[in-house]
């Protein structure tokens, strides 16, 4: 066992790179929550993202085109939970659970043939030369760009909900739909605006996992990432600087775990590959177990399907 | 333009036309989809669903038919007790392999000892144990904590996979092996086999379970206090609570026994079927038995036949990635589609559907 291998510097810098799609996914995630919806599929939606990215990427070699058409595959996938669950009303727990299972089966028809294929690179930007500055440099100045993009967006998300009209409306739908309604908001048209932002950023966190982090496709590679999105966004009680948080928190055991491996620790490699999903879920009891507290920020509507006529 | 009336109670007849039209459905998608793929539409939905019953080698599939329904149907009656008070275990695969490892750790440690009157009931009861042990964390975190059960059933099947390659790799690794993963095979041990019962018929005790399980299932529901209270809470929670249910009693009940069936089910498929404490012994019965539930429509009966549909789609899908070449993962993603088709559908049994004009009030 040699603990002395670990780099602290090195290790923020890698929980950041693990923590990101996560990030991305449970940033998605908390606008579609806010609206209402409740969207369990988030597994299925990033699964999707990473192959779509994958195909594009490496027939165009391009990894900017192949985050683009990760975007855009996960979004068909969330708007076909949105057809279902907004205008044909099914019930959102059944329909998420069907979009997982479906994009599971769907990604790995897709990716058959790009099984054992390295993608093109994607390069970490070094911001003229102030990447070599040291301790910070590797942390601040030398990441990959969906890095810089997932931060920005928790910011971004964070002034949108708390200081534009349109966030207003996304949280009043969320609240009530019926007085959201009843004031001339199209319910409809906010939530399926929500829930194709939430594919969209699924599907980012998916080809990140398949572009960067891996780099490659191996068939069910999100591994639950999804899910640990969906816990986090519930740790967070609804806040995006939580979902921040949350997300670093996960990549942290992450990074850890695989630094303890790599050193050698006797432990068993299995005991410590399942400490993230408990950590996670030790994370969801602390959080929950506060019934008032966990439940305050929560968006009153969260499941429940709008019917104008009822 | 099209509108959605909501019909003053659920239709009955589309409650029971739903399944079959999303079957349909998803025939004629599936097709589409196989023919994307570069097969013969027709010929890839026959090889599927008629072949493995009525076509040359139908001897070979129909035993498999009940060897792959007889999980499926157990895992899905339990999930449909809590499906339908609101209760989502949808970790089932987890609780399938806790089971499994219960149950053959106890067989393993009789080993080679001859007492099958003794053993074999032990490694049922440890399957059982098993499921529902793993059930109860989620269920005592949810009741104590209020911690939500959907992510945490879900995130411990990671963990149960974890604890399965540990076990394969490490305690219950085969002494003999070679140092192969994966344990003794219990299929050949006389005492711990779930040996077919009747010969090409598929079935085992696993299967005996399952129709057990439906049989048990349909009195709970129609004609039992507790099946009352299960399907009272789902479907007016205020109801139940003014009716004395007790909401946390129902979380650990139907948890538990959604645990201890799909322990029970991972169990005889560990000692029977598979034979073995595998890396990759679970196949994902766990998942497909929610599709399995819901194509059901939650009802022991419909999930009977709702399983042998599901059974036959999973041996059908091997035939034709033997004689046509489709992909494993195809069939996951036809699965999927079922599930899509029959919600999609199911707006029929809620709503009726009117053409112009305005809502009349």
């Amino acid at each position: 066992m040699d603990f002395g291998s670990i780099n602290p510097v090195l290790l923020i810098a890698a929980l950041m790179l693990a923590s990101t799609p996560i990030l991305l996914a449970a940033l998605g995630e908390l606008i579609v929550e806010k609206s209402g919806v409740l969207n369990l599929g988030v597994e299925g939606m990033m699964i999707v993202g990473a192959i779509s990215g994958f195909i594009v990427a490496v027939e165009t070699g391009s990894p900017a085109l192949g985050f683009v058409a990760a975007a855009i595959g996960a979004t068909i996938m969330a708007l076909i939970f949105g057809v279902l669950t907004q205008l044909l009303l099914s019930n959102q727990v059944a329909t998420g659970l069907g979009l997982t299972l479906f994009g599971l089966g769907v990604s790995a028809l897709m990716g058959q043939s790009y099984v054992g294929i390295r993608p093109p690179a994607s390069p970490r930007l070094t911001f003229f030369g102030l990447s070599e500055v040291p301790v910070i440099g590797p942390i601040a100045f030398n990441q990959h760009a969906m890095v810089y993009v997932s931060l920005a967006l928790v910011v971004a998300i964070w002034w949108y909900l708390k200081r534009t009209r349109s966030g207003l409306i996304l949280r009043a739908v969320g609240e009530s739909h019926d007085a959201a309604h009843a004031l001339g908001y199209s319910v409809l048209k906010t939530r399926f605006a929500a829930i194709a932002f939430g594919g969209a950023c699924a599907g980012l966190g998916g080809a990140f996992l398949s572009l960067v982090i891996v780099p490659q496709w191996t068939e069910g590679m999100t591994a639950g990432r999804g899910w640990i999105a969906l816990a986090i966004v519930v740790f967070a009680s609804w806040r995006p600087w939580r979902v921040l948080l949350g997300a670093y928190l996960f990549g942290g055991v992450t990074v850890l775990q695989l630094n303890l491996q790599a050193a050698g620790i006797a432990i068993p490699v299995e005991l410590l590959s399942m400490s993230p999903y408990l950590i996670t879920i030790l994370v969801l009891v602390l959080i929950s177990s506060d019934k008032r507290r966990a439940a305050a920020n929560a968006p009153a509507s969260l499941g429940r399907s709008f019917h104008a006529s009822a | 333009m099209i509108r959605l009336e909501k019909r003053p109670t659920p239709s009955r007849g589309w409650a029971w036309a739903t399944p079959i039209v999303a079957v349909l459905a998803t025939m004629v998608a599936g097709g589409l989809l196989f023919g994307a793929l570069g097969s013969n539409p027709f010929e890839a939905i026959r090889t599927i669903f008629w072949d493995p019953i009525f076509g040359e080698f139908a001897f070979y599939y129909r035993g498999q038919l009940l060897v792959k329904a007889g999980p499926l149907i157990l895992i899905a009656i339990g999930l449909s007790l809590g499906f339908r008070a609101g209760i989502w275990n949808i970790g089932a695969e987890g609780q399938y392999i806790m089971g499994a490892i219960f149950g053959a750790a106890v067989g393993l440690a009789f080993y080679p000892m001859e007492a099958r009157w003794l053993i074999f009931p032990l490694m049922v009861i440890a399957g059982v144990v098993g499921g529902y042990l793993w059930a109860m964390i989620p269920g005592i975190l949810r009741t104590r904590f209020n911690t939500n059960e959907i992510l945490v059933s879900l995130l411990l099947v990671y963990v149960a996979e974890q604890i399965l390659a540990w076990m394969a790799l490490g305690p219950l690794r085969n002494p003999d092996g070679a140092g192969f993963p994966g344990s003794r095979n219990l299929g050949q041990y006389a005492s711990s086999a779930n040996k077919e019962l009747i010969a090409g018929w598929g079935m085992h005790w696993g299967v005996v379970a399952a129709f057990i399980a439906v049989i048990f299932a349909y009195i709970l529901l129609s004609r039992h206090i507790l099946g009352l209270n299960i399907r009272l809470a789902g479907e007016a929670p205020r109801a139940a609570r003014f009716a004395g249910v007790n909401p946390e009693r129902l979380v650990l009940l139907c948890l538990g026994i959604s645990g201890a069936l799909a322990g029970l089910a991972g169990l005889f498929e560990v000692a029977g079927p598979a034979g073995q404490i595998s890396i990759d012994f679970n196949v994902g019965y766990g998942f497909t038995a929610i599709i399995v539930a819901f194509l059901g429509r939650l009802h022991p009966i419909g999930i009977l036949l709702a399983g042998l549909l599901m059974a036959l789609t999973y041996i059908g899908g091997e035939a034709a990635q033997a004689s046509l070449g489709l992909p494993a993962s195809a069939i996951q993603a036809f699965q999927g589609m079922l599930l899509f088709f029959l919600l999609a559908f199911d707006v029929l049994t809620n709503f009726k559907l009117r053409i112009g004009g305005e809502a009349r009030a």
